[in-house]
């Protein structure tokens, strides 16, 4: 074969692996992110933007920069002390606690948002059982719709972050360091200001800007917790383009918010990649030690009891709300019933005239099991080819690599918006439209996803080396006993690992979702929300059940993936 | 003056420290000598204030320090790794202890330069310690001990980082240092040529006691046990028999039977027939000759200092000015002077 027919060759197998995921970004990601750029720039769109219009665009930014920065603030004042616990002292129960602050962060923002509303909602626990105690007529605690319900649960979520991040930096101090200052005459005070926070800057400053990051992004919970008063960049551009149907103006807030997380990642991995101070990694089971003094053990106690009361409650009232019926039953209006009941979860079947949906809401659960199947599928067949060329990575690799990363700044509801003002013509000269088919759902999805598979699926593929193959051949192996036995066993596990994050992603996502579906199709956190917001004992009652069901999945789907996953597979 | 008394410890269940007791006075330096994981550090530890003992106490100048935490008890600490502060500069990293000590800035500044100047880093203040190489690190180390003026200083296996030719360089400066400064000082290692080095007393630890305290002459000279000789390294360690009174033998002259030979061994403890006795046969003292009283076959040769060291079949070795060929049997004499007993049994 000539030089040049070589050459032709080998660049095509360098080039197919990457053939598929680029022409799907570049369809369903870059083409939606050009239309908006053109939508919000363009001279026709910038002249139907009127005064009040920029008005609201300020309002949105300043307001989403201040609820993101008192929520992180917030944060750190209950992270900090909660690294500290988990990186100093040793007690009962420890890992479980750990365990339980980390939950939250995977789980869907409609199930946390749910969770709050069960617990501190007009119809939730502590309400109904203080108007029960006292005999009042209406709930006496307001905390849904309020500032303080988006700025707890957003405490709720990024709070395992700090403990993660600064708290190992907290245990692999070398506690010589600290030693190494009392022996000079500074009291346990003085160290701490002077030689332990200084050191810990690095870490505090990166769970920040991350954080910060995190909040100013936030859409379910402002959307279910804040309520109508409430508007964030993100909620904004969601109301403008699917209720006011302001589309250009809501280009342009896409693109500010574009422009926001940009610069917020551009400073998260300036500071990350930044050199660390050297710390001593043997050193974090020395650290550990069990709470002596009667201030330490009050300081222990007391922060327990503080992580058990935000962390257990929200998400233990859940499902105990959705068995138990505490106002009354369908048709009567004055007696109140107490008890069990499985009603909740019955009525999830029963298409009554007046729901909202066209089918019983159960189906809302089998179109997200539907969906996240076939997401799962996508990426997977979209990711592998990809992970297995990135690990063996060439020129080309590393120049596409951070292109891959690129979906994860846009924000959800971005991604949702782009899509629909793409894809809202019939394509070509059919009647399919993708606006008008439920597949724009598992599509949006996918690229939500497809980043964390990618790097779900590369170090497992990176870590076979070629000498391992090698030594399987010579040892008498054939190439496919050697990929049975050697790469397999790793890839599957990776696999099934990769599998299981894609699919919980699937079920709770909402924000890009809330956009691009069907009502006739509808997704299990859209039944919440839709149920959540309308009046009446029973449909509160269906978002409690509906939304128990989505915990118990994702909570599942997130321990399976915490044991499944190979050990040192990245985090954030 | 610092009394250690009955000092006991136990780490991760298992005893570390079965009871350390020991005194420093004022201008001594003594050293803690022991293998690796004897509790050398945790007992320094415990000394500061850093860490509380099981039982037993510390005191300065009679009065128990239990009662004071690490940072008022003002001793000083040369950390293995050195621990400086890395966040901060070398004149910082100095002058904490005095920050510590509310002392006024002009003051401070002096304080520095002279510490500097005392370990020859005078112009080094104002550098960042991740610049500076192994030796300039243990120097601030030092420097950053002593600025507070402690009243005693403590160094843990301070030049273990370094090579041999910087170690042994920096122990005459530290030694020069501590004598000029007049403190009590404790020093702690494995390798007992820093210890004879640079220690007024030698204090050897052995499970979690000091089984010997003596001048580095008198330690060396006069081993009392076959783990202290193998410790320390000072030569064959070798099992005997007593042999019966041969007539004609001054009192105190026993005539012993090893596995290559019989020697005459001088010893003031009393040895009856037939004992068995540990003795401690040192390579240097022995020498080639035709008719000697141990004959052995070579199994190694190397070369050793200025002469080459010789290791017999059975293991013994000696320093030997001649190369004699691997396999040749030779024969070697052994003079009453290069066997001493140590303490039977054992």
């Amino acid at each position: 074969m000539s030089r040049k027919d070589r050459m032709a060759r080998m660049s095509f197998t360098r080039l197919s692996p990457w053939l598929g995921v680029t022409l799907f970004l570049g369809i369903f990601f870059f083409y939606p992110l050009a239309r908006i750029l053109w939508l919000g720039l363009n001279p026709i769109s910038l002249l139907t933007l009127t005064r009040d219009s920029f008005l609201l665009a300020t309002h949105s930014l300043l307001f989403t920069f201040f609820q993101a920065s008192l929520s992180t603030l917030l944060t750190l004042l209950l992270g900090l002390p909660a690294a500290y616990l988990f990186s100093r002292f040793d007690f009962h129960g420890k890992s479980l606690l750990r365990l339980l602050t980390a939950i939250p962060f995977m789980l869907p923002t409609v199930v946390v948002a749910t969770g709050f509303n069960a617990l501190l909602g007009p119809r939730g626990w502590i309400n109904l059982g203080l108007m029960r105690l006292f005999g009042l007529d209406s709930a006496p605690i307001v905390f849904v719709y309020t500032l303080w319900a988006i700025l707890l649960a957003h405490v709720f979520y990024n709070t395992t972050i700090v403990i993660r991040v600064v708290g190992n930096a907290l245990a692999h101090l070398d506690p010589r360091l600290e030693q190494a200052a009392r022996s000079l005459g500074a009291d346990g005070h003085r160290a701490l200001w002077r030689i332990t926070l200084p050191l810990l800057r690095p870490s505090i400053l990166a769970s920040t800007l991350l954080i910060f990051l995190f909040d100013f992004t936030s859409f379910g919970v402002i959307l279910l917790l804040g309520g109508p008063r409430f508007s964030t960049l993100e909620v904004e551009i969601y109301i403008q383009a699917i209720q006011i149907f302001n589309l250009p103006l809501a280009a342009v807030l896409s693109l500010i918010q574009l422009l926001c997380t940009l610069m917020f990642s551009a400073l998260y991995s300036r500071f990350v990649i930044r050199a660390t101070i050297a710390t001593d990694p043997r050193a974090a089971a020395s650290n550990l030690h069990r709470a002596r003094t009667w201030h330490e053990r009050l300081f222990v106690g007391g922060m327990i009891i503080l992580l058990l009361i935000l962390f257990l409650l929200p998400m233990a009232s859940l499902p105990l709300r959705s068995v138990i019926r505490m106002e009354p039953a369908l048709g009567e209006r004055t007696t109140v019933h107490y008890g069990l009941t499985g009603d909740y979860y019955a009525e999830l079947f029963v298409n009554r005239l007046s729901s909202l949906f066209y089918v019983p809401p159960f189906h809302a659960l089998t179109n997200s099991l539907l969906y996240a199947t076939a997401t799962v599928i996508l990426s997977l067949v979209l990711a592998f080819p990809v992970a297995s060329a990135l690990a063996r990575p060439g020129r080309m690799e590393r120049f596409l690599d951070p292109l891959l990363m690129l979906p994860l700044g846009a924000s959800a509801v971005t991604l949702g918006f782009g899509l629909i003002i793409t894809f809202n013509k019939p394509l070509l000269n059919s009647q399919f439209s993708f606006i008008t088919s439920p597949l724009l759902v598992p599509l949006a999805h996918t690229i939500i996803a497809l980043p964390f598979v990618i790097r779900s699926l590369q170090p497992a593929l990176a870590s076979i080396p070629d000498r391992v193959h090698q030594a399987a051949a010579t040892l008498g192996a054939s190439p496919r006993r050697v990929w049975f036995t050697v790469d397999w066993p790793i890839v599957a596990r990776a696999t099934l690992a990769a599998a299981i994050f894609a699919f919980t992603t699937s079920l709770g996502e909402f924000g890009a979702t809330s956009l691009v579906y069907r009502p006739s199709y509808p997704t299990l956190p859209i039944a919440i929300y839709r149920f959540l917001s309308q009046p009446g004992g029973l449909n509160y009652g269906q978002a409690m059940a509906m939304a128990t069901i989505l915990m118990i999945v994702c909570g599942a789907g997130i321990l399976a993936f915490e044991k499944v996953r190979l050990p040192g597979t990245g985090e954030f | 003056m610092l009394k250690v008394i009955d000092i006991q410890k136990s780490y991760e269940g298992q005893p570390l420290l079965t009871g350390i007791s020991f005194t420093l006075a004022a201008n001594e330096t003594i050293c803690l000598l022991g293998p690796s994981g004897s509790g050398k550090s945790t007992l320094l530890r415990i000394i500061a204030g850093l860490e509380n003992p099981e039982c037993g106490k510390v005191c300065w100048d009679g009065r128990d320090l239990a009662s004071f935490p690490a940072h008022r008890r003002s001793f000083g600490l040369v950390f293995q790794d050195y621990a400086l502060f890395p966040h901060l500069s070398v004149f910082e990293n100095v002058a904490f202890g005095l920050r510590m000590q509310n002392l006024p800035k002009g003051q401070i500044a002096r304080r520095v330069d002279e510490s500097l100047t005392q370990v020859n880093l005078s112009s080094f203040a104002s550098r960042n310690i991740a610049e500076l190489s192994g030796g300039e690190q243990q120097r601030v180390a030092l420097a950053r001990a002593l600025a507070p003026r402690p009243r005693l200083l403590m160094l843990d296996e301070p030049l273990g980082a370094l090579d041999r030719i910087l170690r042994e360089r920096l122990l005459d400066e530290l030694r020069g240092i501590i004598r000029a400064t007049g403190i009590p000082a404790i020093y702690v290692t494995h390798d007992q040529e820093e210890a004879f080095g640079i220690a007024d007393r030698v204090l050897l630890l052995h499970e979690g006691r000091i089984v010997r305290d003596g001048s580095p002459a008198e330690v060396w000279n006069e081993p009392r046990s076959a783990w202290e000789a193998r410790f320390l390294g000072l030569g064959n360690v070798v099992e005997s028999v007593v042999r019966p009174k041969v007539r004609g033998m001054q009192v105190g002259r026993l005539e012993i039977e090893t596995q290559k030979g019989i020697f005459e061994l001088r010893c003031r403890h009393a040895h009856q027939v037939g004992e068995k006795v540990t003795v401690l046969l040192r390579p240097a003292a022995v020498r080639l000759a035709a008719g000697g009283n141990m004959r052995g076959v070579v199994a190694d040769v190397i070369f050793h200092q200025d002469g080459f060291k010789v290791t017999l079949e059975n293991g013994w070795y000696f320093y030997l000015p001649d190369t004699p060929q691997i396999g040749d049997e030779i024969r070697l004499h052994v003079p009453p002077s290069a066997i001493q007993c140590l303490n039977s049994a054992k």
